[in-house]
């Protein structure tokens, strides 16, 4: 005997297979496994050690700032002030070392001034009241530019006492892979838990859904922002020691126009601009394929210039899609 | 004893009366159905009564008792709840999620308290069970029905054990099945022994569904009488002024 109750239940529970292929995700998965297959029978160099080991490396950077921005995305907002956080972590580490101290003590300081970015950021767009884009926009200046003070414009390759742990940290790698993955697979676990199953993740998505909803029902919209933006400025902070560590050097043109990169990466991954979308593993996956065809454009001797054009029509693309799809769904 | 009374209330915006010492009582149980004529003032005596604008005059009584409010929160805290216009509902999220939004059951310690999903929507099948709407707790409000969103709005109402419930002009904008539907979600809840103030445009469902008829006309009351003793003409000529009060 099945009661109405049991048979609405089960017309719920679609297969698994045919709930994943309504995923975005799964699609942008499927195209960057086939983008690997094409390069590996394409080229020699795709599949070697050295250059898996170096994709590897770079989409775990995009990766982790992009789960931030997904976050800050599916809030309704945007952080273009990412790529400037990172070069100002990696100064701010990489001055305090130099000038003698150790590791820890000077990563927390440079995570600090990271989350001091965000937190400038959220204040002015959730208690100031003004557009995200322009005050993260404000923001790209004004933190690279607090680099190049910190820096004199120099470039920085002496770490003091503690170098080569920073390099180590950054640049190494254990059981053969390298460690920003292992840094972005805790951030992905953790990241991806907590917007599941916190009222801090529900509630995030419900102020990109509809915020004058959720300002309605009593959730604190305006702290809930701010906490927004310094999540995405912790993932960029923790990216600039990283990179810190991996390039043995920092410049202050360290992670310039990331931003759109890591945008791009969230939006192919189904992080919808309008706000109230996105999902950790989407934003993984959307990095993964943004370095795959980084990588083959090296790869195919392609001029590097093409680069920025084929970034910016990913966003373009995806954001079509996700119109394209949102007409046909309200037919 | 009425449930809520509102005595001499006036509500002036600078030099604007859209409040004019207003006096009405609603029983318990009760639906009154609230009309007038775009700017007669109906939002703001809801929005008065929410908490989300103070009166400039006069008092509000709940089973009896004078009350104040400084925030909407304090009129939720007396059992007000209100059904917005517009539903203020997150289309991205679930109905269960929708029902239990900013009020989400938790399990665990602080800081590892992760939301009781299961408990969401079993509580929430349950309201939409005594709704007798078709609405399932976890799909997306995007892909529902106007009158499946209605029963999501209502439902939140019925999860904090409201006292009275406030909706301004919820079939504005749905088809006429959609409306019988709504109709029915509100004599539910006078069944359950519910105050509802229902503000509408629509004659024909205010004398469906309403117990009492108040008329308000540039922010005054002139008419607030059982809908049995009244008649669409009456209502209509006393909206317009044709008829002075009744
Ligand atoms: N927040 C406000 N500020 C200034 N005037 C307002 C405000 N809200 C309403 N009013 C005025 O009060 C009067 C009554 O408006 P309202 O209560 O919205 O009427 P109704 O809902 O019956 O159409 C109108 O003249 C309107 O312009
Ligand atoms: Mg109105």
């Amino acid at each position: 005997m099945t009661s109405i109750e049991e048979v609405i239940g089960q017309s719920q529970h679609r297969g698994s297979l045919s709930r994943a292929m309504n995923f975005q995700a799964f699609w942008v998965l499927v195209a960057a496994i086939l983008a690997c297959l094409a390069l590996t029978f394409l080229t020699d160099a795709f599949a070697s050690e050295r250059n898996l080991f170096n994709v590897s490396r770079n989409f775990a950077f995009v990766a982790i700032i992009a789960i931030g921005m997904t976050v800050v995305i599916a809030s309704g907002g945007i952080d273009l002030s990412v790529g400037s956080t990172v070069v100002l972590t990696a100064m701010v580490i990489s001055v305090l070392m130099s000038g003698g101290s150790g590791f820890w003590i000077s990563a927390l300081a440079a995570l600090a001034a990271a989350l001091l970015v965000g937190l400038l950021n959220g204040i002015l767009i959730a208690y100031v009241g003004m557009p995200p884009f322009v005050v993260t926009l404000g923001m790209l200046s004004a933190a690279r530019s607090l680099a190049m003070v910190l820096s004199n414009n120099k470039m920085i390759w002496e770490f003091g006492p503690d170098h080569d742990l920073l390099l180590w940290i950054g640049g190494g790698s254990t059981l053969g892979l390298p460690h920003p993955l292992y840094a972005l697979l805790t951030l992905a676990i953790i990241a991806g838990l907590i917007l599941r199953w916190t009222r801090w993740g529900q509630h995030v998505f419900a102020i990109g859904g509809n915020e004058q909803a959720a300002t309605l029902t009593g959730i604190p919209v305006k702290r809930l922002k701010v906490s927004v933006y310094m999540f995405s400025a912790f993932t960029a902070g923790v990216t600039g020691i990283l990179m810190a560590g991996w390039l043995g050097s920092v410049t202050t043109n360290l992670g310039q126009s990331m931003e759109l990169a890591v945008i791009a990466a969230a939006v192919i991954g189904g992080a919808n601009l309008a706000g109230g979308e996105g999902t950790v593993l989407g934003a993984v996956v959307g990095a993964l394929l943004i370095e795959v065809i980084r990588n083959s454009l090296i790869l195919l001797g392609i001029s590097a210039f093409w680069q920025g054009m084929f970034i910016g029509s990913f966003i373009i693309i995806a954001v079509a899609f996700d119109r394209i799809r949102k007409l046909r769904s309200s037919d | 004893m009425s449930r809520l009374k509102l005595s001499g209330v006036s509500k002036s915006f600078g030099a604007i009366r859209a409040l004019e010492n207003v006096s009405i009582e609603v029983a318990p149980g009760e639906v009154m159905g609230l009309m007038g004529d775009n700017g007669a003032g109906k939002s703001t005596l809801v929005k008065i009564v929410a908490g989300n604008f103070r009166p400039t005059q006069g008092d509000i009584f709940i089973d009896g008792r004078k009350v104040e409010y400084h925030r909407p929160i304090d009129a939720r805290r007396e059992g007000v709840e209100v059904v917005y216009q517009d539903l203020a509902l997150c289309d991205n999220l679930t109905a269960a999620s929708n029902v239990f939004l900013g009020r989400e059951p938790t399990l665990g310690r602080a800081p590892f308290r992760i939301i009781d999903y299961p408990q969401m929507r079993r509580r929430s099948a349950e309201l939409f069970a005594q709704l007798k709407s078709e609405t399932r707790p976890r799909d997306l409000v995007r892909r529902m029905s106007g009158g499946q969103r209605q029963a999501v709005a209502i439902a939140r109402t019925l999860l904090s054990d409201a006292k009275i419930v406030l909706m301004d002009e919820p079939t504005a904008a749905i088809s006429v099945r959609q409306v019988a539907e709504v109709l029915d979600l509100i004599r539910r809840l006078r069944d359950r022994g519910l105050s509802v103030i229902l503000i509408s445009h629509r004659m024909p469902d205010v004398f469906a569904v309403c117990d009492r008829i108040a008329v308000l006309r540039r922010g005054s009351l002139v008419a607030s009488k059982p809908v049995s003793q009244s008649s669409p003409e009456e209502v209509t000529g006393l909206i317009t002024g044709a008829i002075e009060t009744a």
